[in-house]
């Protein structure tokens, strides 16, 4: 599973994790996090900016 | 840490920063118990201007130490503030001021209950506590943008005491988000006056912060109407604190005036603080219809030292906007921002004065976008007085550019 770094404040959404809070369970796909989502720590940007970091887990094995 | 070496300014300064203000910074955790010691003044001397100790100090002394002591030369370089932000002395004094902000409230609340007072002393100490519960919404803000827990519990229990709890969701996910656009309303339009402002801006922060949560929740698929809405649990401390306060207290009528307006003046200073910090700012739109990103340019920065140093530095707000998550120790100044004339207390005097206010900024607006009137966000009522007026330092700029 991947994960997407906030290029301001470095928050992180791994899609094995999700983001509870949020409404997004674990293994929620980041393709379905809505495109107008801001980051939960910063909220300066929103999901179209965040930077893909690769695969998180052993293997980034997709579940 | 990314979010330091994507710093607009970053600068190669090798980490060698002493921070001369570090001790200094208790002043913002006392200076919200300045109305206690006006009370201890008060008992000592029987004067009851003393009553109005915060209010006198908060608009005319601190005004004129900023004119006196100016801007603050200190200015950490990129390579200090990772170090700045673990260091935990910094973080327990913010912790510290939740407290003062409590005993500050509920000591003049008893004071005015049992003390004889004067209607105009009662009125005059409301004053002075609203000030001080604007700066509770200062301590909430620095706390409750901390990705910690703990800290944003924090942030909540002091929001409480000025009845402003949603202001955790309001600002954090919806002002900084839509700062500096037509769609904030907590960013003023030129030639808005403050009273204007304050009647879009006050039903409109509360509406989106409901919104807000509602959408979360129901990505969530819980109730609006239920714990679960970060609005609520600090919404219920509010209510109990004050009813608390006055079944303990008696339901005196003067702690029944008391209590409202030394709120609606807490609520009042963050609506001066808002008014002042993006005054005709305007973020532009990309090709894909978004806004471009929040920059330092897009916030009034003051960079004077005596009222930064009562504010957790809230005043180099450039630099918040731009990390919202960075913490006060750490804000730094940049060369080439808009500037504020004076800080936050003078600007907040003034703002009270319309005339005065826009003769003020008005023109410094203008600078900012170069003359482009089409680059400010211009409140429509405003609109036909401000072009008549500033419209030739468009032509000027067209002229100079060509």
């Amino acid at each position: 599973m991947a994960r997407y770094q906030c290029p301001d404040c470095s928050y992180v959404y791994d899609e094995e994790k999700g983001e509870a809070h949020e409404g997004f369970p674990p293994h929620t796909p980041w393709a379905q996090v809505p495109d107008d989502w801001a980051c939960p720590d910063c909220a300066v940007r929103d999901k179209p900016d965040f930077i893909p970091l690769g695969m998180s887990g052993i293997g980034g094995v997709a579940a | 840490m990314s979010t330091i070496a994507r710093n607009p300014s970053a600068d190669n300064a090798p980490d060698r920063y002493v921070d001369r203000k570090r001790y200094l910074w208790m002043l913002s955790v006392i200076w919200p118990a300045a109305p206690l010691i006006g009370l201890y003044l008060v008992s000592q001397t029987g004067w009851g201007i003393f009553y109005a100790l915060t209010l006198i100090i908060w608009y005319g002394i601190i005004p004129i130490f900023d004119g006196l002591f100016g801007n603050d030369p200190n200015n950490p370089p990129e390579a200090a503030v990772a170090r700045l932000e673990a260091d935990r002395y910094y973080r327990i004094l913010t912790y510290l001021t939740v407290p003062v902000h409590y005993a500050s409230l509920i000591v003049s609340a008893w004071w005015v209950a049992t003390q004889p007072m004067a209607w105009w002393e009662v009125i005059a100490l409301a004053f002075s506590l609203g000030i001080v519960n604007g700066l509770a919404l200062n301590t909430g803000h620095e706390l409750g943008h901390k990705k910690r827990a703990f800290d944003r519990w924090m942030a909540k229990i002091v929001l409480a005491v000025v009845g402003y709890g949603h202001f955790f969701i309001e600002h954090n996910k919806g002002h900084h988000r839509d700062v500096a656009t037509p769609e904030d309303p907590a960013t003023s339009r030129m030639g808005e006056s403050i009273y204007k402002f304050s009647l879009r801006e006050i039903p409109g922060a509360f509406r989106r912060a409901w919104n807000l949560e509602k959408v979360r929740l129901e990505r969530v698929g819980k109730s609006e109407w239920s714990l679960s809405n970060e609005i609520i649990p600090p919404l219920l401390l509010s209510v109990a604190i004050y009813t608390t306060l006055i079944l303990v207290l008696g339901p005196d009528p003067k702690l029944l005036v008391f209590l409202p307006i030394q709120m609606a003046f807490g609520w009042w200073q963050l609506t001066s603080a808002n008014y002042i910090e993006h005054y005709g700012l305007l973020r532009e739109k990309m090709a894909d219809g978004r806004y471009e990103r929040a920059q330092p340019r897009h916030s009034w920065n003051s960079n004077h030292i005596a009222s930064n140093l009562i504010l957790f530095h809230l005043q180099r707000h450039s630099d918040h906007h731009a990390h919202p998550t960075r913490s006060y120790q750490s804000l730094r100044d940049f060369r080439d921002l808009p500037e504020l004339p004076t800080g936050y207390p003078g600007m907040f005097f003034i703002a009270m004065v319309p005339p005065i206010f826009w003769s003020v900024m008005d023109r410094r607006v203008v600078a900012w976008a170069g003359g482009d009137l089409g680059k400010i966000q211009i409140d429509p009522a405003s609109r036909k007085r401000i072009t008549r007026k500033y419209g030739r330092a468009r032509e000027a700029a067209r002229i100079a550019a060509e």
